[in-house]
């Protein structure tokens, strides 16, 4: 490891144990070193106690959230080399903090409608409530029939890019970190808000509805809490770091709730 | 409903060994308290590059991972449906050579029960545009991605729901030892930073390539080398299939397409400590070398992450690059091993296999205790990973 430091003045909060405070710590960095990484490395080496959340180190899993310098990043994909010689980190904001950057993330799937099924996956939902099947035996998988000359979408970060008739799935964008709801302006200001993400995740329903009623999705969108709180700064999809595109689906949802008659053939 | 048993068990390890453990118990009717000294999933469970093996990259050398995962992830798929993208496997030959690897690939998921079909070279391109257009020839399997956090979230959630204590950022710093038995252990809450005992009938030792030094704790020994690999993730997704190259497990020999990003993995090595675990450049550059084998265009996508994650192979000293070891799984019950009582180790194996390992683990687990009591959890539909949260807010 190279001989460069970067000075990281890090959030602190136990339970119990007084108020919040920032520790310092001198961490020895190379060109790779991301802001996890040295989060890791004051864990090993300075203070073991130090509370982070991480999993998949690929911005993948959603799980490192927090706020870099004053800004949402997930920490494995944040490069020291982008910040300067003193980085603050501190936890997200918008949800109630666990202990040092550890925010309980209840709050954040608290604010999604839970009367309806949220789409987790491009395949068909799992019985929501759990609970016993019946299996014919473990070796009872076959492939399918080879497919026909299939559509190819590469890159489409967007479900409604995928063409007609492409027959693979993909998992959700959306990678449910927080970072939407962090640095939602309104959200900060405006508690019962639903937010950017389950917002969005509404708006998926409303393009594949998997028997729930369209005028339920909107009337939940359209409630007080709602997509009309929304003041469009865009802060949602400069943070999100999935390119779900939260913002765009809002509107999508709002225009949705001006044009509804109840009939989608005559929206157009 | 199924019938309450007083006996207390306390697993150590919020992984993928662990979570499988304590749906398993928990749905036999044990009380379990499972603890994680971080996140869970922060060890390597939540950071392998997202593939439900078929069993067939290790059908020719390992036959018995081989047939675990094939019967294993069938299973997940049953139980766990929206957390995986089924769109099979391709293992292609992009040279001479590799085609040497064709018919034992076969032959031996074949013997294995595990799904194949031949491909031409044009059936597998019409399939993947993006892959290497000197390919020769294609084997497809029942192979998908997974996400792996989400997976075990979900066993996680269903134990949660069915009584178990899931303890978060609860380091074990000890085992408490009595007479030549494990009564507890010693934990350090990093929610409080409070420091105390917690007794248990049994301690369940599930901390993957941990498991040594948790082992060494209570004076027992694990045969564990825990093995490192380099993984990179690129943006953009130049497959949908999840491709393997066809030959023997090497350095980048796979890609999977996991949302918006492709993973290439990965190498091999073997390290005494765990935490330590080196990014070496090299080895990235030697993802992008070999990746861009398989699907060229992988050759200039913009680097998204590159990590290490420790394998935790059963095995002793002396392999070198821990790729001679075997992928399956260990139980090990320390009153026969050491001479010391209420401990037990379940180690070894993939997240694939987690049920299967949670199944062997629970059923040494419920004889050691004198309960018996069946396990279920081949007809459980797992609940949404979302309830992981829910229940936490209840809880």
């Amino acid at each position: 490891m190279s001989e460069e430091t970067r000075s990281f003045r890090v959030y602190r909060y136990k339970r119990g144990n007084g108020g919040e405070r920032f520790d310092e710590f001198e961490v020895p960095v190379g060109p790779h070193t991301t802001v996890l990484d040295a989060l890791l490395w004051i864990k090993r080496h300075r203070d073991p106690s130090l509370a982070l959340r991480h999993s998949c180190l690929h911005a993948s899993c959603g799980t490192c959230g927090m706020l870099v310098d004053g800004r949402e990043e997930l920490a494995c994909v944040c490069s020291v080399e982008d910040h300067g010689s003193e980085i603050t980190v501190q936890p997200l904001a918008n949800l109630s903090i666990l202990t040092d950057l550890v925010v309980e993330m209840n709050g954040f799937f608290a604010r999604f409608p839970h009367e309806h099924p949220i789409i987790r996956a491009s395949e068909p939902p799992p019985d929501a409530r759990g609970g016993e099947i019946h299996l014919e035996g473990d070796h009872e998988v076959t492939l399918d029939p080879l497919p026909g000359p299939l559509h190819y979408h590469p890159l489409h970060h967007d479900h409604r890019a995928a063409p007609p008739g492409a027959d693979f799935m993909r998992l959700e964008d959306c990678i449910e970190c927080g970072l939407c709801l962090s640095a939602c302006p309104v959200a900060a200001t405006s508690r019962g808000y639903v937010g950017p993400a389950a917002l969005a995740a509404a708006e998926r329903l409303l393009e594949e509805p998997r028997g729930v009623k369209r005028e339920d999705v909107l009337a939940w969108a359209g409630r007080p809490e709602g997509v009309w709180r929304c003041h469009v700064g865009l802060e949602c999809t400069r943070s999100c770091p999935a390119d779900a595109i939260p913002a765009e689906r809002i509107m999508a949802l709002r225009r949705e709730l001006i044009f509804d008659d109840g009939d989608p053939k005559e929206r157009e | 409903m199924s019938t309450r048993h007083d006996a207390h068990v306390l697993i150590i390890g919020g992984g993928a060994t662990g979570g499988g453990l304590a749906h398993d118990l928990a749905l036999r009717g044990l009380r379990v308290t499972l603890v994680e000294r971080g996140e869970v999933t922060s060890g390597t469970s939540g950071r392998h590059h997202g593939l439900l093996h078929s069993g067939a990259r290790y059908a020719v050398g390992d036959r018995e991972a081989g047939v675990e995962c094939i019967r294993e992830s069938t299973i997940l798929k049953r139980i766990a449906p929206g957390t995986f993208e089924c769109n099979d496997g391709l293992f292609v030959a992009v040279c001479e050579e590799d085609l040497e690897y064709l018919d034992p690939l076969v032959d031996a998921c074949t013997e294995a029960g595990i799904p194949v079909q031949r491909l031409s070279a044009a059936q597998a391109l019409r399939l993947e545009p993006n892959l290497n257009p000197e390919l020769k020839a294609a084997v497809r399997v029942p192979d998908a991605t997974v996400d792996p956090m989400r997976l075990i979230l979900r066993f996680l959630a269903t134990a949660r729901h069915n009584g178990a204590d899931i303890r978060p950022y609860m380091e074990v710093t000890g085992l408490v030892r009595h007479n030549g038995r494990v009564t507890g252990a010693a934990l350090r809450d990093h929610v409080t930073g409070k420091t105390g005992e917690f007794n248990a009938d049994l301690v369940v030792n599930a901390a993957g390539p941990w498991s040594g030094q948790v082992a060494a704790m209570g004076g027992a020994t694990v045969p564990m080398t825990p093995s490192p690999g380099v993984l990179l993730a690129v943006r953009g997704r130049f497959c949908n299939m999840v491709i393997n190259r066809m030959h023997k497990s090497a350095d980048g020999d796979i890609v999977v397409p996991q949302r918006g990003l492709s993973i290439v993995g990965t190498s091999s090595w073997v390290v005494e400590d765990p935490d330590e675990l080196p990014v070496p450049e090299d080895h990235v550059e030697r993802m992008y070398t070999e990746g861009s084998k398989l699907i060229p265009a992988l050759r200039h996508a913009p680097r998204r992450a590159a990590w290490s994650a420790a394998r935790p192979l059963v095995g002793s000293g002396g392999a070198a690059t821990g790729r001679e070891l075997s992928r399956t799984f260990q139980t090990f019950d320390h009153a026969a091993r050491d001479g010391l009582e209420g401990f037990v180790t379940i180690t070894g194996g993939k997240s694939t296999t987690l049920r299967g390992m949670a199944e062997v683990c629970a059923d040494l687990v419920c004889r050691k205790l004198g309960i018996d009591a069946p396990c279920r959890t081949r007809e459980h539909v797992l609940l949404p990973h979302t309830a992981y949260y829910s229940e936490a807010a209840a809880a």
